[in-house]
């Protein structure tokens, strides 16, 4: 598949939120389910988006000490998408494969959450480096 | 402090989710569960979850502890009422509850927990 072909074109930026407590992971996964809803994204995908912007957004709060997430609508072949990225300035991940890894974690959880949240997503983009922070996003279509 | 709250019914507790459940929340009624399951010496827990549209990996720990926790003070749990996309999104993140039992709706849960060969 051609690069030009399948990058998304550039749509609207719909919402920021602050991600400095567990509260706030309310909020982002209201947001995403609103919009969601908004975007007429199906009842399966929309779980599974809400669901991994949960998995993310506690990722950032608890290895990133907190972050933005940005909401935004992507469009391609006619179909629309919502796309919600993660930014922190946190340490980033140093390996990002053995993350992905199920049963890895570095903290209290499950280690499921990043493989986890790129089960989920239609599309998933991950940028990091090791001191440098991190950009996680992930995006669900219509129709998918 | 905003809380869940907790109905006994015979010798059964029951909980009905109905917000967006977040951590505090979870944790909170992981407490006041204990609490109630000491005081009340019920048999059962019951834990409606058909209000929530996602379930995520630390509410999903906490209800599995919520089952352990039941468990070691005497009391069986049953997780009724998930919503079929929260079912399917738990399996593709690779999440098995095993420390509760579930049914479909507070009715067959209730059968359940009232059944002799338990």
């Amino acid at each position: 598949m051609s690069p030009a072909l399948d990058k998304p074109a550039q749509g609207a930026k719909l919402e920021r939120i602050e991600v400095s407590t567990e509260r706030d992971l309310s909020r982002v996964r209201r947001a995403v389910s609103t919009w969601a809803s908004t975007l007429g994204l199906g009842r399966l995908s929309k779980t599974r988006l809400v669901t991994a912007a949960s998995e993310l957004g506690r990722n950032m709060l608890t290895y990133g000490g907190g972050g933005t997430v940005h909401l935004d609508t992507l469009r391609r072949g006619g179909r629309m998408g919502l796309r919600a990225t993660f930014s922190d300035s946190g340490p980033g991940i140093a390996d990002p494969e053995l993350a992905f890894a199920d049963g890895f974690s570095s903290g209290e959880g499950l280690g499921l959450g990043l493989g986890g949240a790129r089960r989920l997503a239609d599309e998933f983009h991950l940028e990091t480096e090791d001191g440098h922070g991190t950009i996680v996003s992930v995006v669900n279509w219509q129709g998918g | 402090m905003e809380r869940i709250a907790i109905a006994q019914i015979g010798d059964c507790l029951l909980v009905t989710i109905r917000v967006d459940m977040h951590d505090r929340l979870a944790l909170a009624l992981r407490e006041d569960l204990g609490r109630e399951l000491s005081r009340t010496q019920a048999s059962g827990v019951l834990l409606d979850i058909s209000g929530l549209d996602t379930l995520d990996t630390f509410i999903a720990r906490v209800l599995g502890g919520i089952g352990s926790m039941a468990r070691l003070l005497g009391a069986e749990t049953v997780l009724v009422g998930m919503r079929p996309a929260v079912a399917m999104t738990l399996v593709e993140l690779g999440l098995t509850l095993d420390g509760v039992r579930t049914a479909l709706d507070v009715e067959r849960g209730m059968a359940m927990l009232h059944r002799k060969d338990r």
